[in-house]
């Protein structure tokens, strides 16, 4: 009756928000007096298997199977449905990310488990009753959800917890699933990944700017003030829509939600779709020539300013302090 | 080509959010509602640019109580042909999905469209819950839909970048920003609306799995500390000493 966490690999590594979900699970089954599985696409020699013990899994189940490699969600819940069945899981774990919000709902309707996307907290677990909390209102509100079933699953939203990563290490098997007869109607024709960036989601640091820009031409001392502390680029909505930056980069209601450790807005007024996207992040700073501009009112830390004097300062002093710090 | 679009009632965007009876319920009192953006400019758009090139069919479908008539009307303006609405209460997604594949079961539908999710609860849930209910093929977060024949090429998020698939018709897909633009309705929609079918279709059997005991709202900031334009150091130490962020 082990708790169940799925694992993705990323680059030759386990994803930081998988081993953030895999030690979540480790806190769920040490209060259910149980230990955790993990469950990973990747043949049992990849090196990088043993982070999930040590971020708190004893056993890892590694299935290969070329049916796989697309990701067809529908074969992916064949494939999770047998291994959540051989270890007789009533819990399993997500992190609430690309891959998830694709299989991790599929899986809950197909063993008839209440599900809980994007939550927040730790399990409170008393008896049989259970629930978790989970971010509603795009960020503005937390709901405590019960779930009724016995089978439960639950996404975690990624930088919910730090890492923590300890001594421990996981037994890895084979775990073969059976996919015959079931051919995937999904056809990848090609895949464009962003190549070097950071990734958005994932970002501890990031920094974000607005029409308060001007131009597309004026991003480079964006860049720059991001380079400096090894910050992902984000943007405001109007931005992206014309075209100034990608639209992976739009934050907000109808883009992206983040939640890093820093977030830096420069010349963005603070509607309150954008701040839907990012009120999870740990610590705003705001640039804005405009002090009554409504995002200081969202932010820890404020400069009132022009972008253009400001940041290209900042970044100088953020270099300085890091040369001191070596 | 039929297509079947789901759609949710969400409050309008500005809304205040609040809550009543303990924290148990979410306050209606002077909320706008809108139909859920990502419903309405991805999905429903893009399903009518399909209606008006290749011909055929758009249904909306929503679960919910008669209050939500209102919004199905607004989709219906902006051009959907019919609407179906289930009189159950929404709040579960399981509930819903098996609510909606009930119905699609039996509706021959080449193609589903949900939105990514909707801005009240961000389940982004019930699009891939209804492809397993209907053992379809889902694609998520699709951001371009092209369709040949009954093949459709989408393209859509994944991890680190976007992929290009093709699928042949029928099958699920969760509707993102990129896929059309926000449609103004007109006058001449918003009378034929008025007498557009919409059926309303009584509750399907199904399990509620979870349900909300009660809400709180997210922490808010204390005061922003404001830091002099000509002393950036001053900012880099709070974020290192105080915020421990850098
Ligand atoms: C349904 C709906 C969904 C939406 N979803 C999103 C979303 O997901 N994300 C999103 O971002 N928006 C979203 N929006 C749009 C949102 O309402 C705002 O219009 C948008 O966020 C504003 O972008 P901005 O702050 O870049 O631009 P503006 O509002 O134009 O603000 C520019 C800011 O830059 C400042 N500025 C100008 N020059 C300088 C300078 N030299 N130095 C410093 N500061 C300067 C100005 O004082 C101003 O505050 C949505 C809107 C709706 C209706
Ligand atoms: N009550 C509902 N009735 C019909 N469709 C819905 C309903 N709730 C959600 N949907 C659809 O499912 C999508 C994802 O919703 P959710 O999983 O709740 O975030 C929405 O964008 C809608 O397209």
């Amino acid at each position: 009756m082990s708790v169940i966490v799925i694992a993705e690999l990323s680059k030759g590594k386990i994803k930081k928000a998988s081993l953030e979900a895999t030690n979540y699970a480790a806190k769920i089954a040490s209060q259910l007096s149980t230990t955790v599985t993990a469950v990973i696409i990747a043949k049992a020699a990849e090196a990088s298997l043993g982070d999930l013990g040590k971020a708190g899994a004893s056993k890892v189940l590694c299935i290969s199977n070329d049916k796989l490699a697309s990701q067809d969600s529908q074969l992916m819940t064949k494939a999770l449905e047998q291994a959540v069945a051989a270890e007789s899981a009533d819990v399993v774990v997500f992190s609430h990310d690309f891959t998830s919000k694709a299989v991790a709902p599929r899986l809950a309707a197909k063993l008839k488990a209440g599900f809980v996307p994007a939550a927040v907290g730790y399990p409170s677990i008393e008896g049989s009753a259970f629930s978790v909390k989970k971010n509603v209102f795009s960020g503005k509100a937390i709901a405590d959800y019960v779930i009724h079933s016995t089978k439960k699953i639950i996404a975690l939203l990624p930088n919910s917890f730090p890492v923590t990563l300890g001594e421990g290490s996981a037994e890895i098997v084979d775990f073969s699933v059976n996919l015959e007869g079931i051919e995937s109607r999904i056809k990848v024709k090609e895949v464009k990944k962003e190549s070097n960036e950071l990734s958005l989601p994932e970002a501890e640091l990031v920094v974000s700017a607005g029409r308060g820009m001007k131009g597309p031409e004026n991003w480079g001392i964006v860049e720059d003030l991001a380079k400096s502390l090894g910050a992902a680029t984000a943007c405001s909505r109007p931005v992206s829509d014309i075209g100034w930056r990608p639209h992976h980069e739009h934050v907000g209601q109808t883009g992206i939600a983040i939640r890093p450790n820093l977030y830096i807005a420069i010349g963005i007024s603070g509607a309150i779709q954008h701040l839907a996207g990012v009120n999870g992040s740990k610590t705003i700073v705001v640039i804005n020539k405009d002090p009554e501009a409504p995002f200081f009112k969202a932010a820890d830390y404020g400069i009132v300013g022009d972008a253009f004097e400001i940041v290209p300062k900042l970044t100088a002093a953020i270099k300085q302090f890091k040369a001191n710090q070596h | 080509m039929k297509i079947l679009v789901c759609i949710s009632k969400a409050p309008d965007t500005t809304t205040k959010i609040a809550f009543k009876d303990n924290d148990t319920r979410f306050n209606e009192d002077n909320v706008q509602y809108i139909v859920n953006p990502y419903d309405e400019w991805y999905a429903l758009v893009r399903a009518l640019e399909l209606k008006e090139s290749l011909g055929g069919n758009v249904t909306i479908i929503n679960v919910g109580p008669a209050d939500n008539d209102a919004v199905i009307r607004k989709a219906l303006a902006i051009g959907a042909d019919d609407a179906v609405r289930i009189d159950a209460d929404p709040s579960d997604a399981y509930y819903v999905a098996e609510q909606i594949a009930q119905h699609a079961k039996s509706g021959n539908y080449d193609l589903i469209m949900t939105g990514k999710e909707t801005i009240n609860y961000n389940g982004a849930s019930i699009g891939a819950m209804l492809a397993e209910l209907l053992d379809l093929p889902f694609v998520s977060l699709a951001t371009k839909l092209e369709m040949s024949g009954n093949t459709a090429t989408i393209e859509h998020d994944i991890d680190g970048g976007t992929e290009v698939v093709e699928c042949t018709t029928p099958f699920v897909l969760s509707a993102n920003k990129g896929m059309a633009e926000a449609r103004i309705p007109n006058m001449r929609g918003i009378m034929a609306a008025r007498t557009k079918p919409l059926t309303i279709v009584p509750v399907a059997n199904a399990e509620v799995l979870t349900s909300i005991k009660n809400y709180q709202l997210a922490a808010g900031r204390v005061d922003c500390k404001y830091i002099s334009a000509d002393k950036p150091e001053e900012l880099i130490d709070l974020l290192h000493n105080v915020a421990k962020v850098i």
